[in-house]
């Protein structure tokens, strides 16, 4: 493996000890300003969309889900919920479910982080009567947050999460070894990072289980990859022909899970993982690299990555994944130059000068750390200035 | 100097074409990244961006190797040259 190829002109860029973020009332930093209207569950999806119609800066994350789901799967929704609010990029909360218990549950869980929340039930008042006192609370808060200011962060601050997608034979050449690149040289400044994607790792488990920063972080790994696998096992029919690898996969040449495995683990460069953390768990260990045990469906990722407090997303791409996340900025990047021609609006970096030997690894990672800070700064990213917000919850299993 | 194939890894036995496709018995210069130097090779096939090219003869139940790890069994034996992907090597997971 190659990850620290020296620049051509043999200096290591000057990395910026700082980024312009907005400052949070519990010590963390958003890169984003974003005031959410969070529904509990799928019927409360319309009262939301039409607070956010409204009251104009605010977003709305509907979804599928929230009802009569029960055990494991109810902790999730309740931790992705409640972690989706308290992500630094989110400067107030709205929230309005049908009943009041949960509604109350994710208020109060939100509330630990001291920014401004409140909660509406349905039950007893209807839509109407609920979208008339949620847009007022909106209102307000989203003209409180308006005034906030960008400040001067540590750029230890920054939360960064990875996943690729629509991988080909380019994202394990180059556009995954820059992500390594650039986390390797971050890593030392005391970013928290994190990788996830428990199935894709099929075929490089072993490999991946040795970068365990301890024994104890190495068996964790092994036991979430193996209870992933097992259900993989149970469940699938013949094959997973075209899930994984999937069919854009294999149109860009990868051929087996096992390739696209020890692809997608380029993304880590040199780096150890100090423990495993579930869906939308909380890092609690400091700075350093974590593995969440997560699907590899991108907005699923994503969409964990962000209830677990990460501010900031990279995203590479082979056959051009177009993924964003309403509150976690999605940089994109790439090494296909077919991708990045064909697709450029969806581009924020390209590397495909790796390949034609015009730029290595390490001018790569040094393109990719100034993008990263531009976005962290305020820039906007493609799938941003394209209004992608997908939020998709992770659902366990069925409902009662 | 252009290169047409990027191998990873000295051990690897498959290469990846990293320019809009190779013809049929083009000369090819492939960069093994893992210790900077180079090789050569001629191809069988056309074989597009992004897929893999056989560096030597490989015999049905041979492991194909990338980045220097296992990634799946050949099921058809492949010529050096060849273009190596689903209808010649399998995975060994699923």
């Amino acid at each position: 493996m190659f990850t620290m190829l020296k620049p051509r002109n043999g200096k290591y860029m000057k990395i910026p000890k700082s980024f312009l973020g907005y400052k949070r009332e519990n010590g963390r930093s958003g890169t984003r300003n974003h005031v959410i209207i969070l529904p509990v569950d799928d019927i409360s999806n319309a009262c939301a969309e039409a607070v956010s119609n409204n009251i104009k800066g605010t977003i709305a994350l509907p979804h599928s889900y929230g009802r009569l789901q029960f055990g494991a799967d109810l902790e999730l929704h309740f931790r992705t919920m409640i972690g989706t609010g308290s992500n630094p990029n989110v400067a107030a909360v709205i929230v309005i479910g049908i009943e009041p218990k949960w509604t109350k549950k994710i208020v109060d869980g939100i509330a630990k982080t001291g920014k401004p929340v409140e909660g509406f039930h349905i039950e007893r008042t209807g839509d109407i009567g609920t979208v008339m006192k949620a847009s007022k609370k909106a209102q307000e808060f989203v003209m409180w947050a308006s005034e906030k200011q960008r400040e001067e962060c540590p750029i230890s601050d920054l939360w960064i999460s990875v996943k690729c997608g629509e991988s080909d034979t380019t994202s394990g050449l180059a556009s995954n070894p820059t992500v390594g690149n650039l986390m390797d040289k971050l890593e030392p400044l005391g970013v928290h990072l994190c990788f996830g994607e428990t199935s894709e790792l099929t075929g490089a488990e072993k490999v991946c289980a040795t970068r365990g920063a301890t024994k104890e972080a190495s068996d964790k790994f092994m036991k979430t990859w193996s209870a992933y696998n097992d259900f993989i096992l149970k469940e699938a029919t013949d094959d997973l022909s075209e899930s994984q690898p999937t069919a854009g996969n294999i149109a860009g040449g990868l051929t087996t899970i096992e390739e696209k495995a020890f692809g997608n683990f380029q993304k880590i460069g040199n780096c150890k993982f100090v423990d495993v953390l579930e869906p939308a768990e909380e890092p609690k260990k400091g700075k350093g690299l974590y593995f969440m045990d997560t699907s590899s469906a991108a907005a699923e990722c994503v969409t964990l990555q962000a209830a677990a407090g990460f501010n900031i997303h990279l995203f590479p791409t082979g056959q051009g994944n177009i993924v964003g996340n309403p509150i976690e900025p999605v940089v994109k990047l790439t090494a296909n130059p077919l991708t990045a021609k064909s697709m450029s609006e969806h581009v924020d970096c390209d590397v495909s000068k790796i390949l034609s030997r015009e730029m290595n690894l390490s001018e790569a990672g040094d393109k990719l750390i100034e993008t990263t800070l531009r976005v962290a700064n305020g820039r906007l990213t493609c799938a941003e200035a394209l209004g992608h917000k997908e939020f998709v919850m992770t659902k366990l299993y069925r409902s009662a | 100097m252009a290169t047409e194939i990027i191998i990873h890894d000295q051990k690897d036995n498959v290469g990846v074409v990293v320019i809009e496709k190779i013809t049929s018995k083009q000369e090819c210069s492939c960069w093994i990244m893992e210790n900077d130097s180079t090789t050569n090779i001629q191809s069988m096939d056309e074989i597009p961006l992004g897929h893999k090219i056989a560096m030597i003869d490989l015999n049905e139940g041979d492991t194909i190797l990338k980045y220097g790890h296992d990634i799946g069994k050949v099921v058809k034996s492949i010529k050096k040259g060849e273009h190596v992907h689903v209808h010649n090597v399998k995975t060994k997971k699923w």
